[in-house]
């Protein structure tokens, strides 16, 4: 009950996430649900050409980075990193606010066994299929049809995850 | 110009582009890359099954299926309009390497061979769309995190489970090409 009071205290600073959402949202300014969020349509598409044009929706380049056979992935991966590392540095450096005038919210992640086991069994599916969850989408928008029964499969082992979460080890 | 963009873009432009996504989305309105989350957030909408882990308001975190469906319209934009007209080159290492998991190396970004709508239905289709889609959306739940939330925006925060994490879906694609797809090739093929 306790617990319970307290959100309601926090509520109207901080809307309630998702338990460890590990995306979150945390603009404290109301959204319309289909105007304010046409902006992440467009950035998706962007990312999602991005994705295309240098081929890492590719099975081919997945394989090629996991048998050390190419350095183009881990050139992607490494430069993104990079970027955003100078660009998160540049926010809390310069203080520099969001479009709402809301400061930057940044969240530190808690180790737990998850980000062993299941980061193994993540690195196992995406050598399978030659993707991460981003490119899922993008192989699917490039005309891959099948890779649909790829994405339902996701959500099923995401489904199924949040079912079992109790009963696994963190 | 076209001919520039039709050639496949080196990895510093994507990098940078996949990179720069991260301060975008913060300055947009306080958003957090992670693209794995989408797929709870479907799950959140479409088959919550009084799983607490999949009862929240998934409205309020409706930006992250706006991203992934804007990168759905990037795969269609890129592929449509903007497509390298010559065959993906494969390092030959590689070639030589599927070749010998009978797997043929065509002109396309994914393997005819594996991923043709014709092998959904069959021993191929259930190892790699079913089980290679199953570990991808359990594996990243459980990890917290995929490519995007841990790799990307967890290391650019410098998040030392989030390298954890990345060391270990490393390790799992080592262990799933070099270990297990040559027996699943045997298998399946």
């Amino acid at each position: 009950m306790k617990n319970q009071e307290e959100e309601i205290l926090v509520a109207p600073l901080h809307p309630p996430h998702p338990v460890e959402c590990e995306a979150p949202n945390d603009q404290i300014k109301a959204e319309n649900l289909i105007v304010s969020n046409l902006k992440y349509l467009a950035l998706g598409t962007l990312f999602g050409i991005v994705l295309v044009k240098a081929e890492v929706i590719s099975w081919y380049r997945i394989q090629e980075m996991f048998r050390l056979h190419s350095f183009h992935m881990y050139g992607v991966i490494g430069t993104a990193v990079v970027v955003g590392a100078v660009s998160v540095w540049l926010i809390k450096k310069f203080r520099i606010k969001t479009l709402q005038k809301e400061t930057v919210v940044f969240h530190e992640k808690k180790f737990h066994w998850g980000n062993v086991f299941g980061a193994l069994l993540f690195g196992l599916g995406w050598a399978l299929t030659g993707a991460c969850p981003g490119p899922i989408y993008a192989q699917i928008g490039s005309g891959f049809f099948a890779v649909t029964v790829t994405l339902l499969a996701a959500i099923a082992g995401t489904w199924t995850y949040g079912l079992l979460r109790e009963r696994l080890p963190h | 110009m076209l001919e520039i963009i039709r050639q496949p873009w080196p990895w510093y432009v994507a990098g940078a582009v996949i990179g720069l996504t991260v301060p975008a989305l913060l300055l947009l309105g306080n958003k957090h890359l992670g693209i794995s989350s989408s797929l709870r957030h479907i799950c959140s909408a479409c088959v919550p099954s009084k799983i607490p882990f999949f009862k929240y308001d998934w409205k309020r975190e409706a930006w992250n299926l706006f991203f992934v469906a804007g990168i759905l319209i990037g795969g269609i934009v890129g592929t449509r309009f903007l497509s390298n007209p010559d065959p993906i080159v494969v390092a030959p290492a590689t070639v030589k390497d599927l070749e010998a998991l009978n797997i043929q190396v065509d002109h396309n970004l994914l393997p005819a061979s594996l991923f043709s709508v014709n092998n959904v239905l069959s021993l191929k289709g259930l190892m790699f769309f079913i089980v290679g889609g199953f570990l991808v959306g359990f594996g990243t739940r459980y990890a917290g995190g995929c490519t995007s939330g841990h790799s990307i925006m967890g290391l650019s925060t410098l998040q030392w489970p989030s390298l954890v994490a990345t060391c270990c879906f490393m390790l799992g694609g080592f262990a799933m090409v070099h270990l297990l797809l040559p027996w699943i090739m045997s298998f399946v093929s």
